[in-house]
């Protein structure tokens, strides 16, 4: 080994700490690319396979009633490959063991086979076409309630009581993420699916010779929006409801969601991370080119080139950014394998297909080393620039001269050791600023990922505070006349009850439509209510409708604009309606209007299809024992569980995240803290071993040292506040699907938490620092200059 | 300081060792150390590179701290003392002088006085001591912007503002030459006359013991000679 590379590895031994807390820093940059790609790739691959090996459909409808040979028909659209119909419908069930009624989705298997959207046995057998009363369970909703094939359920099929057997246990690509109608969060202790033959499904329903659902494959070069037009047509005479693609599918739209925040999360924060460790290698690279000057001086004087010497500084770097690469592979495997494992049990798939992120790895890797690189440059330029006789001599002392700042901090009384401190900062102000940038970059990722606490509890105080006031929701099989809601009353422990009505519609504005509800307002509502983002309660006028800005934003209308709204079920009107409001509502998709102008609108009778109930807590159970037996209700929503449901799918998911970007922040707050602080005590070892030799105590010493780091901590703090707030901002962004946004408001409490992380942070990586000013030796430090 | 009993001992050293251990190697710095020092007493203590004189003096003033034998400052046994203990003798009782100024750059010269005035007890005001050594003109310059001579001095006015017992002074002069080496020493020299301040001055340059009233020699860390100096001159009349 050459003399200069093994003086290369002597002073990385002797940097180590140093280097570990840059390399850390870059290799959390690295780390987030290659784990959050690396899961991205994953779940494609496999989403891609799970589709393909079971023939995910790319287009879906539903209609009221449709005879069988429209599927025949919708084969002969040009684009499409396949064509499938089925009998699908909700049911109430009643599952033994659980008190609350749970309510299902039947979907009928064809005698011949599915051809589409192929059910993945994972247990047991699939119905015998002969068996009226056989059916296959989801496989999380089957494992919940120990339902094994033998097991027997009861349920609610077209107003009629029945008893089912469970044959065996499914998975399908249909519902990789299964949502209860009208919930937000999947829930499967209470929602399931059934799949019956289709024969026993066509009885039960009394839909012999006719489906209600169907699913389409198009060919490679379909155009999906033609299809869908066609398709659209050919069941409107049938109560068709719309058809629609992949893109607006539950299931995949949500996976696809997942994806996309992913991918947001791989773009969005190791750019941070990178120009942290940059700035980082540089402040520790010129501390040490510095400190070498007399070397460097040496080095030229026995005939090395400025190439060389170059050469030897940037290796070192080099090195530092392999280390941070290589770290940040390894933690980056390991995210991503605990990632693909979690979302891999979330979303049930069956198998996956590992993608190990090639190409991230070699894009973290570029990116890591180019960062070390880029940020050695500076320093080795600096160390180029010295002739050799004057680089052999030790540095001027660094001049000082009184300017304007020195007026003020003059006219202030300070101690001077305080004085040092502000002098220290003015002179160096570029360092000063590297310090400050990277603890308020630590303090806006930790902001940004508190934010999303903040979020999410803002989310459920809107849904389930503001919004959904009620205990129970019942979604009624039919619509009813609004006398069903005096009725309601009767059940047992009902305090209150509203009707609310709903209908699926296609908003339509110019060539721009989408499949959508419209949901009736009733006045005097007081437990379901409309409520935009910042808590306001909005009554739709007697004229219009109101929309959530998502829906306005997708039809490009604004308020004052007339929407075309063709009502999707019986009795099929086609309205006109001005926009006379758009609200801000982060999960709303539906419009709005007041009950009784809808209903005049469609001139129909007051009806009602869902009923909202206030209900006494020690009457739940009662309550529950009785919609079991009441036909005239397809579903129900608790909403003490769907907000259980919410918070534990989240609290999971979240602390996670959010304990990898705290881990994340206070990486950052620590690798900068603690070189500046070391390179501090490297710089003035002599200034301050001259203050304990003039009697100031270790405390009083440390003070200079503590002070400046941490004056820059607590004026850093406010800048990542501020820093944090537009990083939340951009993560709003990247985060939004179409199915949701993520309300922006951050609290006080996550400022707070942000400063307090990193205030403790910088703490002690400059305690750790200042604890080597005590091993400072006053004799021979007074002694050595540079 | 008042200079009423000119014979009270201020320092006392008995039998001072000091052992280095580098590695496998043991140096001996200080091989058995007797000396005293009294109030208001000017002594330059000569001797080859390495024969122990910086040692010593690092251990009179609290700076280190001997491997055998005693020291005392007054009724304070040094050798015994806790870092807090010498911390505060330090602060109270010492200054110091080196051959590097060691000035705080970001600081003035009436700030770098002021940073040991701020903490003495009985401090004299920065400007009064920078007159003293002759820079009253200079008091808002930084380091950077003075010559060696002039930062030499604000270290003088510096060890001399908080009216130390005991000024030690190593290789004050050694730094620079010899016209301004010797505005230092009349610095130095007018201190100990006019306020009494014991002083010790370590050189390598045998001219400047003329100036002293005792020059003590060391050689291989021993005393080898400790004489009066009866031919006592002023700063001016030295020349190297």
């Amino acid at each position: 080994m050459r003399a200069l590379d093994r003086k290369m590895l002597r002073d990385l031994r002797k940097i180590w700490a140093q280097v570990l807390a840059i390399a850390l820093v870059l290799g959390c940059g690295v780390m987030v690319l290659v784990g959050a790609q690396a899961t991205q790739a994953t779940l494609i691959q496999t989403q891609a396979a799970y589709y393909e090996r079971h023939r995910f459909a790319d287009v879906f409808a539903g209609a009221t009633r449709a005879p069988s040979d429209v599927v025949a028909a919708a084969a002969l659209i040009p684009g499409v490959a396949q064509a499938e119909g089925r009998i699908s419908f909700q049911a109430v069930l009643d599952i033994e063991g659980m008190a609350e009624p749970a309510s299902g989705r039947i979907l009928s298997l064809p005698a011949a086979g599915p051809a589409l959207n192929l059910p993945l046995l994972r247990h047991g057998r699939l119905p015998d076409p002969d068996r009226a009363d056989e059916v296959a369970l989801s496989e999380p909703f089957a494992e919940i309630h120990g339902l094994t094939p033998g097991s027997r359920l009861r349920g609610v099929l077209n107003g009629q009581m029945r008893d089912l057997t469970v044959t065996g246990w499914v998975l399908s690509p249909e519902f990789i993420y299964t949502m209860p109608p009208g919930a937000m969060m999947p829930d499967d202790r209470r929602y399931g699916l059934l799949w019956m033959n289709a024969a026993a499904a066509a009885a039960a329903m009394d839909m012999s010779g006719a489906v209600n659902d169907i699913a389409l494959r198009l060919t490679r070069d379909a155009d999906e929006r033609a299809v869908i037009a066609a398709l659209d047509q050919l069941l409107d005479p049938y109560g068709g409801t719309g058809a629609y693609g992949r893109a607006r599918q539950v299931s995949h739209a949500f996976l696809d969601g997942e994806l996309q925040q992913l991918g947001a999360m791989a773009a969005f924060m190791p750019p941070i991370f990178l120009i942290v460790a940059a700035f980082l290698v540089n402040m520790v690279l010129g501390r040490l080119i510095a400190l070498e000057r007399t070397q460097i001086g040496l080095l030229k004087a026995l005939g090395y080139g400025r190439a060389e010497i170059a050469g030897h500084y940037l290796k070192l770097a080099l090195l530092i950014g392999v280390i941070g690469v290589v770290v940040g592979w390894g933690f980056g495997w390991w995210i991503a394998d605990a990632m693909i494992g979690l979302y891999g049990d979330f979303f049930r798939f069956p198998f996956i297909i590992r993608d190990w992120g090639t190409h991230a790895l070699v894009v973290s890797a570029v990116l890591g080393l180019a960062t070390a690189v880029l940020g050695g440059l500076r320093a080795v330029w600096s160390s180029l620039k010295l002739p050799p006789a004057e680089a052999m001599q030790p540095p001027a002392p660094p001049s000082f001269a009184r300017g304007a700042a020195d007026r003020v901090l003059g006219a202030l009384h300070l101690r001077q050791t305080t004085m040092m401190i502000f002098r220290s900062i003015l002179r160096w102000p570029g360092r000063a600023a590297i310090t400050l940038f990277g603890v308020s970059a630590s303090v806006g990722v930790l902001v940004m990922s508190y934010f999303i606490f903040d979020a999410v509890e803002q989310l459920g105080d809107s849904v389930f505070q503001q919004a959904n006031r009620q205990q129970v929701t019942l979604m009624l099989a039919q619509a009813q006349p609004d006398a069903a809601v005096q009725d309601a009353l009767t059940l047992p422990g009902v305090l209150r009850a509203e009707g609310a009505f709903a209908m699926p519609v296609r908003g339509v504005n110019g060539h721009l439509s989408r499949l959508t509800a419209v949901q009736g307002h009733f006045p005097d509502a007081q437990l379901s209510r409309l409520v935009d983002d910042a808590g306001r309660v909005v009554t739709p006028g007697p004229h219009g409708v109101v929309l959530p800005e998502m829906l306005a934003h997708a039809l490009d209308i604004r308020a004052g604009d007339t929407l075309r709204l063709e009502m999707l079920a019986a009795p099929r009107s086609v309205l006109h309606l001005p926009v006379t409001e758009v609200i801000r509502q982060g999960m709303g998709q539906e419009a709005h209007i007041s009950a009784a102008a809808l209903f005049a609108a469609m001139d129909i009778a007051p009806q009602v299809n869902m009923i909202h109930l206030a209900v006494q807590s020690d009457r739940m159970a009662d309550l529950n024992a009785a919609i079991k037996e009441t036909p005239a209700v397809a579903g129900l929503s608790d909403w003490a569980e769907v907000r259980r449901q919410f918070d534990a799918t989240l609290s999971e998911n979240l602390l996670t995240m959010v304990g990898i970007y705290t881990v994340i922040g206070v990486l950052i707050a620590i690798g900068v803290v603690y070189n500046a602080a070391r390179i501090q005590l490297s710089e003035r070892s002599y200034e301050l071993a001259s203050l304990r030799v003039l009697g100031f105590s270790r405390a009083e010493v440390g003070y200079v040292l503590v002070g400046e780091m941490m004056l820059l901590t607590l004026l850093a703090i406010p800048l990542g506040w501020g820093l944090g707030y537009f990083l939340a901002m951009g993560l709003v962004g990247a985060m939004s699907t179409d199915m949701f946004q993520i309300p922006f408001h951050i609290t006080r409490r996550t400022f707070a938490l942000a400063a307090l992380a990193v205030f403790v942070a910088a703490t002690g990586s400059v305690l750790m620092v200042r604890r080597r000013l005590d091993k400072v030796n006053l004799a021979t430090a007074l002694k050595a200059r540079d | 300081m008042i200079q009423d009993t000119p014979t009270l001992p201020v320092f006392r050293a008995e039998g001072v060792t000091r052992v280095y251990q580098t590695g496998a190697v043991k140096v001996w710095a200080l091989r058995g150390v007797d000396l005293s020092l009294t109030e208001g007493e000017m002594v330059v203590l000569l001797g080859a590179s390495g024969s122990g004189k910086s040692t010593l003096v690092n251990i009179l003033g609290g700076l280190d701290l001997p491997s055998g034998g005693r020291v005392f400052f007054r009724d304070t046994e040094l050798s015994q003392a806790t870092d807090r203990q010498l911390t505060a003798f330090r602060r109270d009782h010492v200054g110091f002088v080196f051959q590097f100024y060691n000035l705080v750059p970001s600081l003035s010269a009436r700030e770098n006085v002021a940073l040991v005035t701020e903490i003495a007890r009985d401090p004299m005001p920065p400007e009064e001591a920078l007159e003293r050594v002759g820079l009253a003109h200079r008091m808002d310059h930084f380091p950077a912007e003075m010559s060696g001579g002039e930062q030499q001095r604000v270290a003088i006015a510096r060890a001399i503002a908080k009216r130390p017992d005991v000024l030690l002074c190593d290789e004050p002069t050694g730094a620079l030459d010899s016209k301004t080496g010797i505005q230092v020493l009349d610095a130095l020299y007018e201190v100990n006359r006019d306020l009494g301040t014991a002083t010790v001055l370590i050189t390598h340059n045998a001219s400047i013991q003329r100036i002293a009233h005792r020059v003590v020699v060391l050689a291989d860390g021993k005393v080898v000679r400790d004489d009066p100096n009866t031919d006592r001159v002023l700063p001016a009349q030295v020349s190297w």
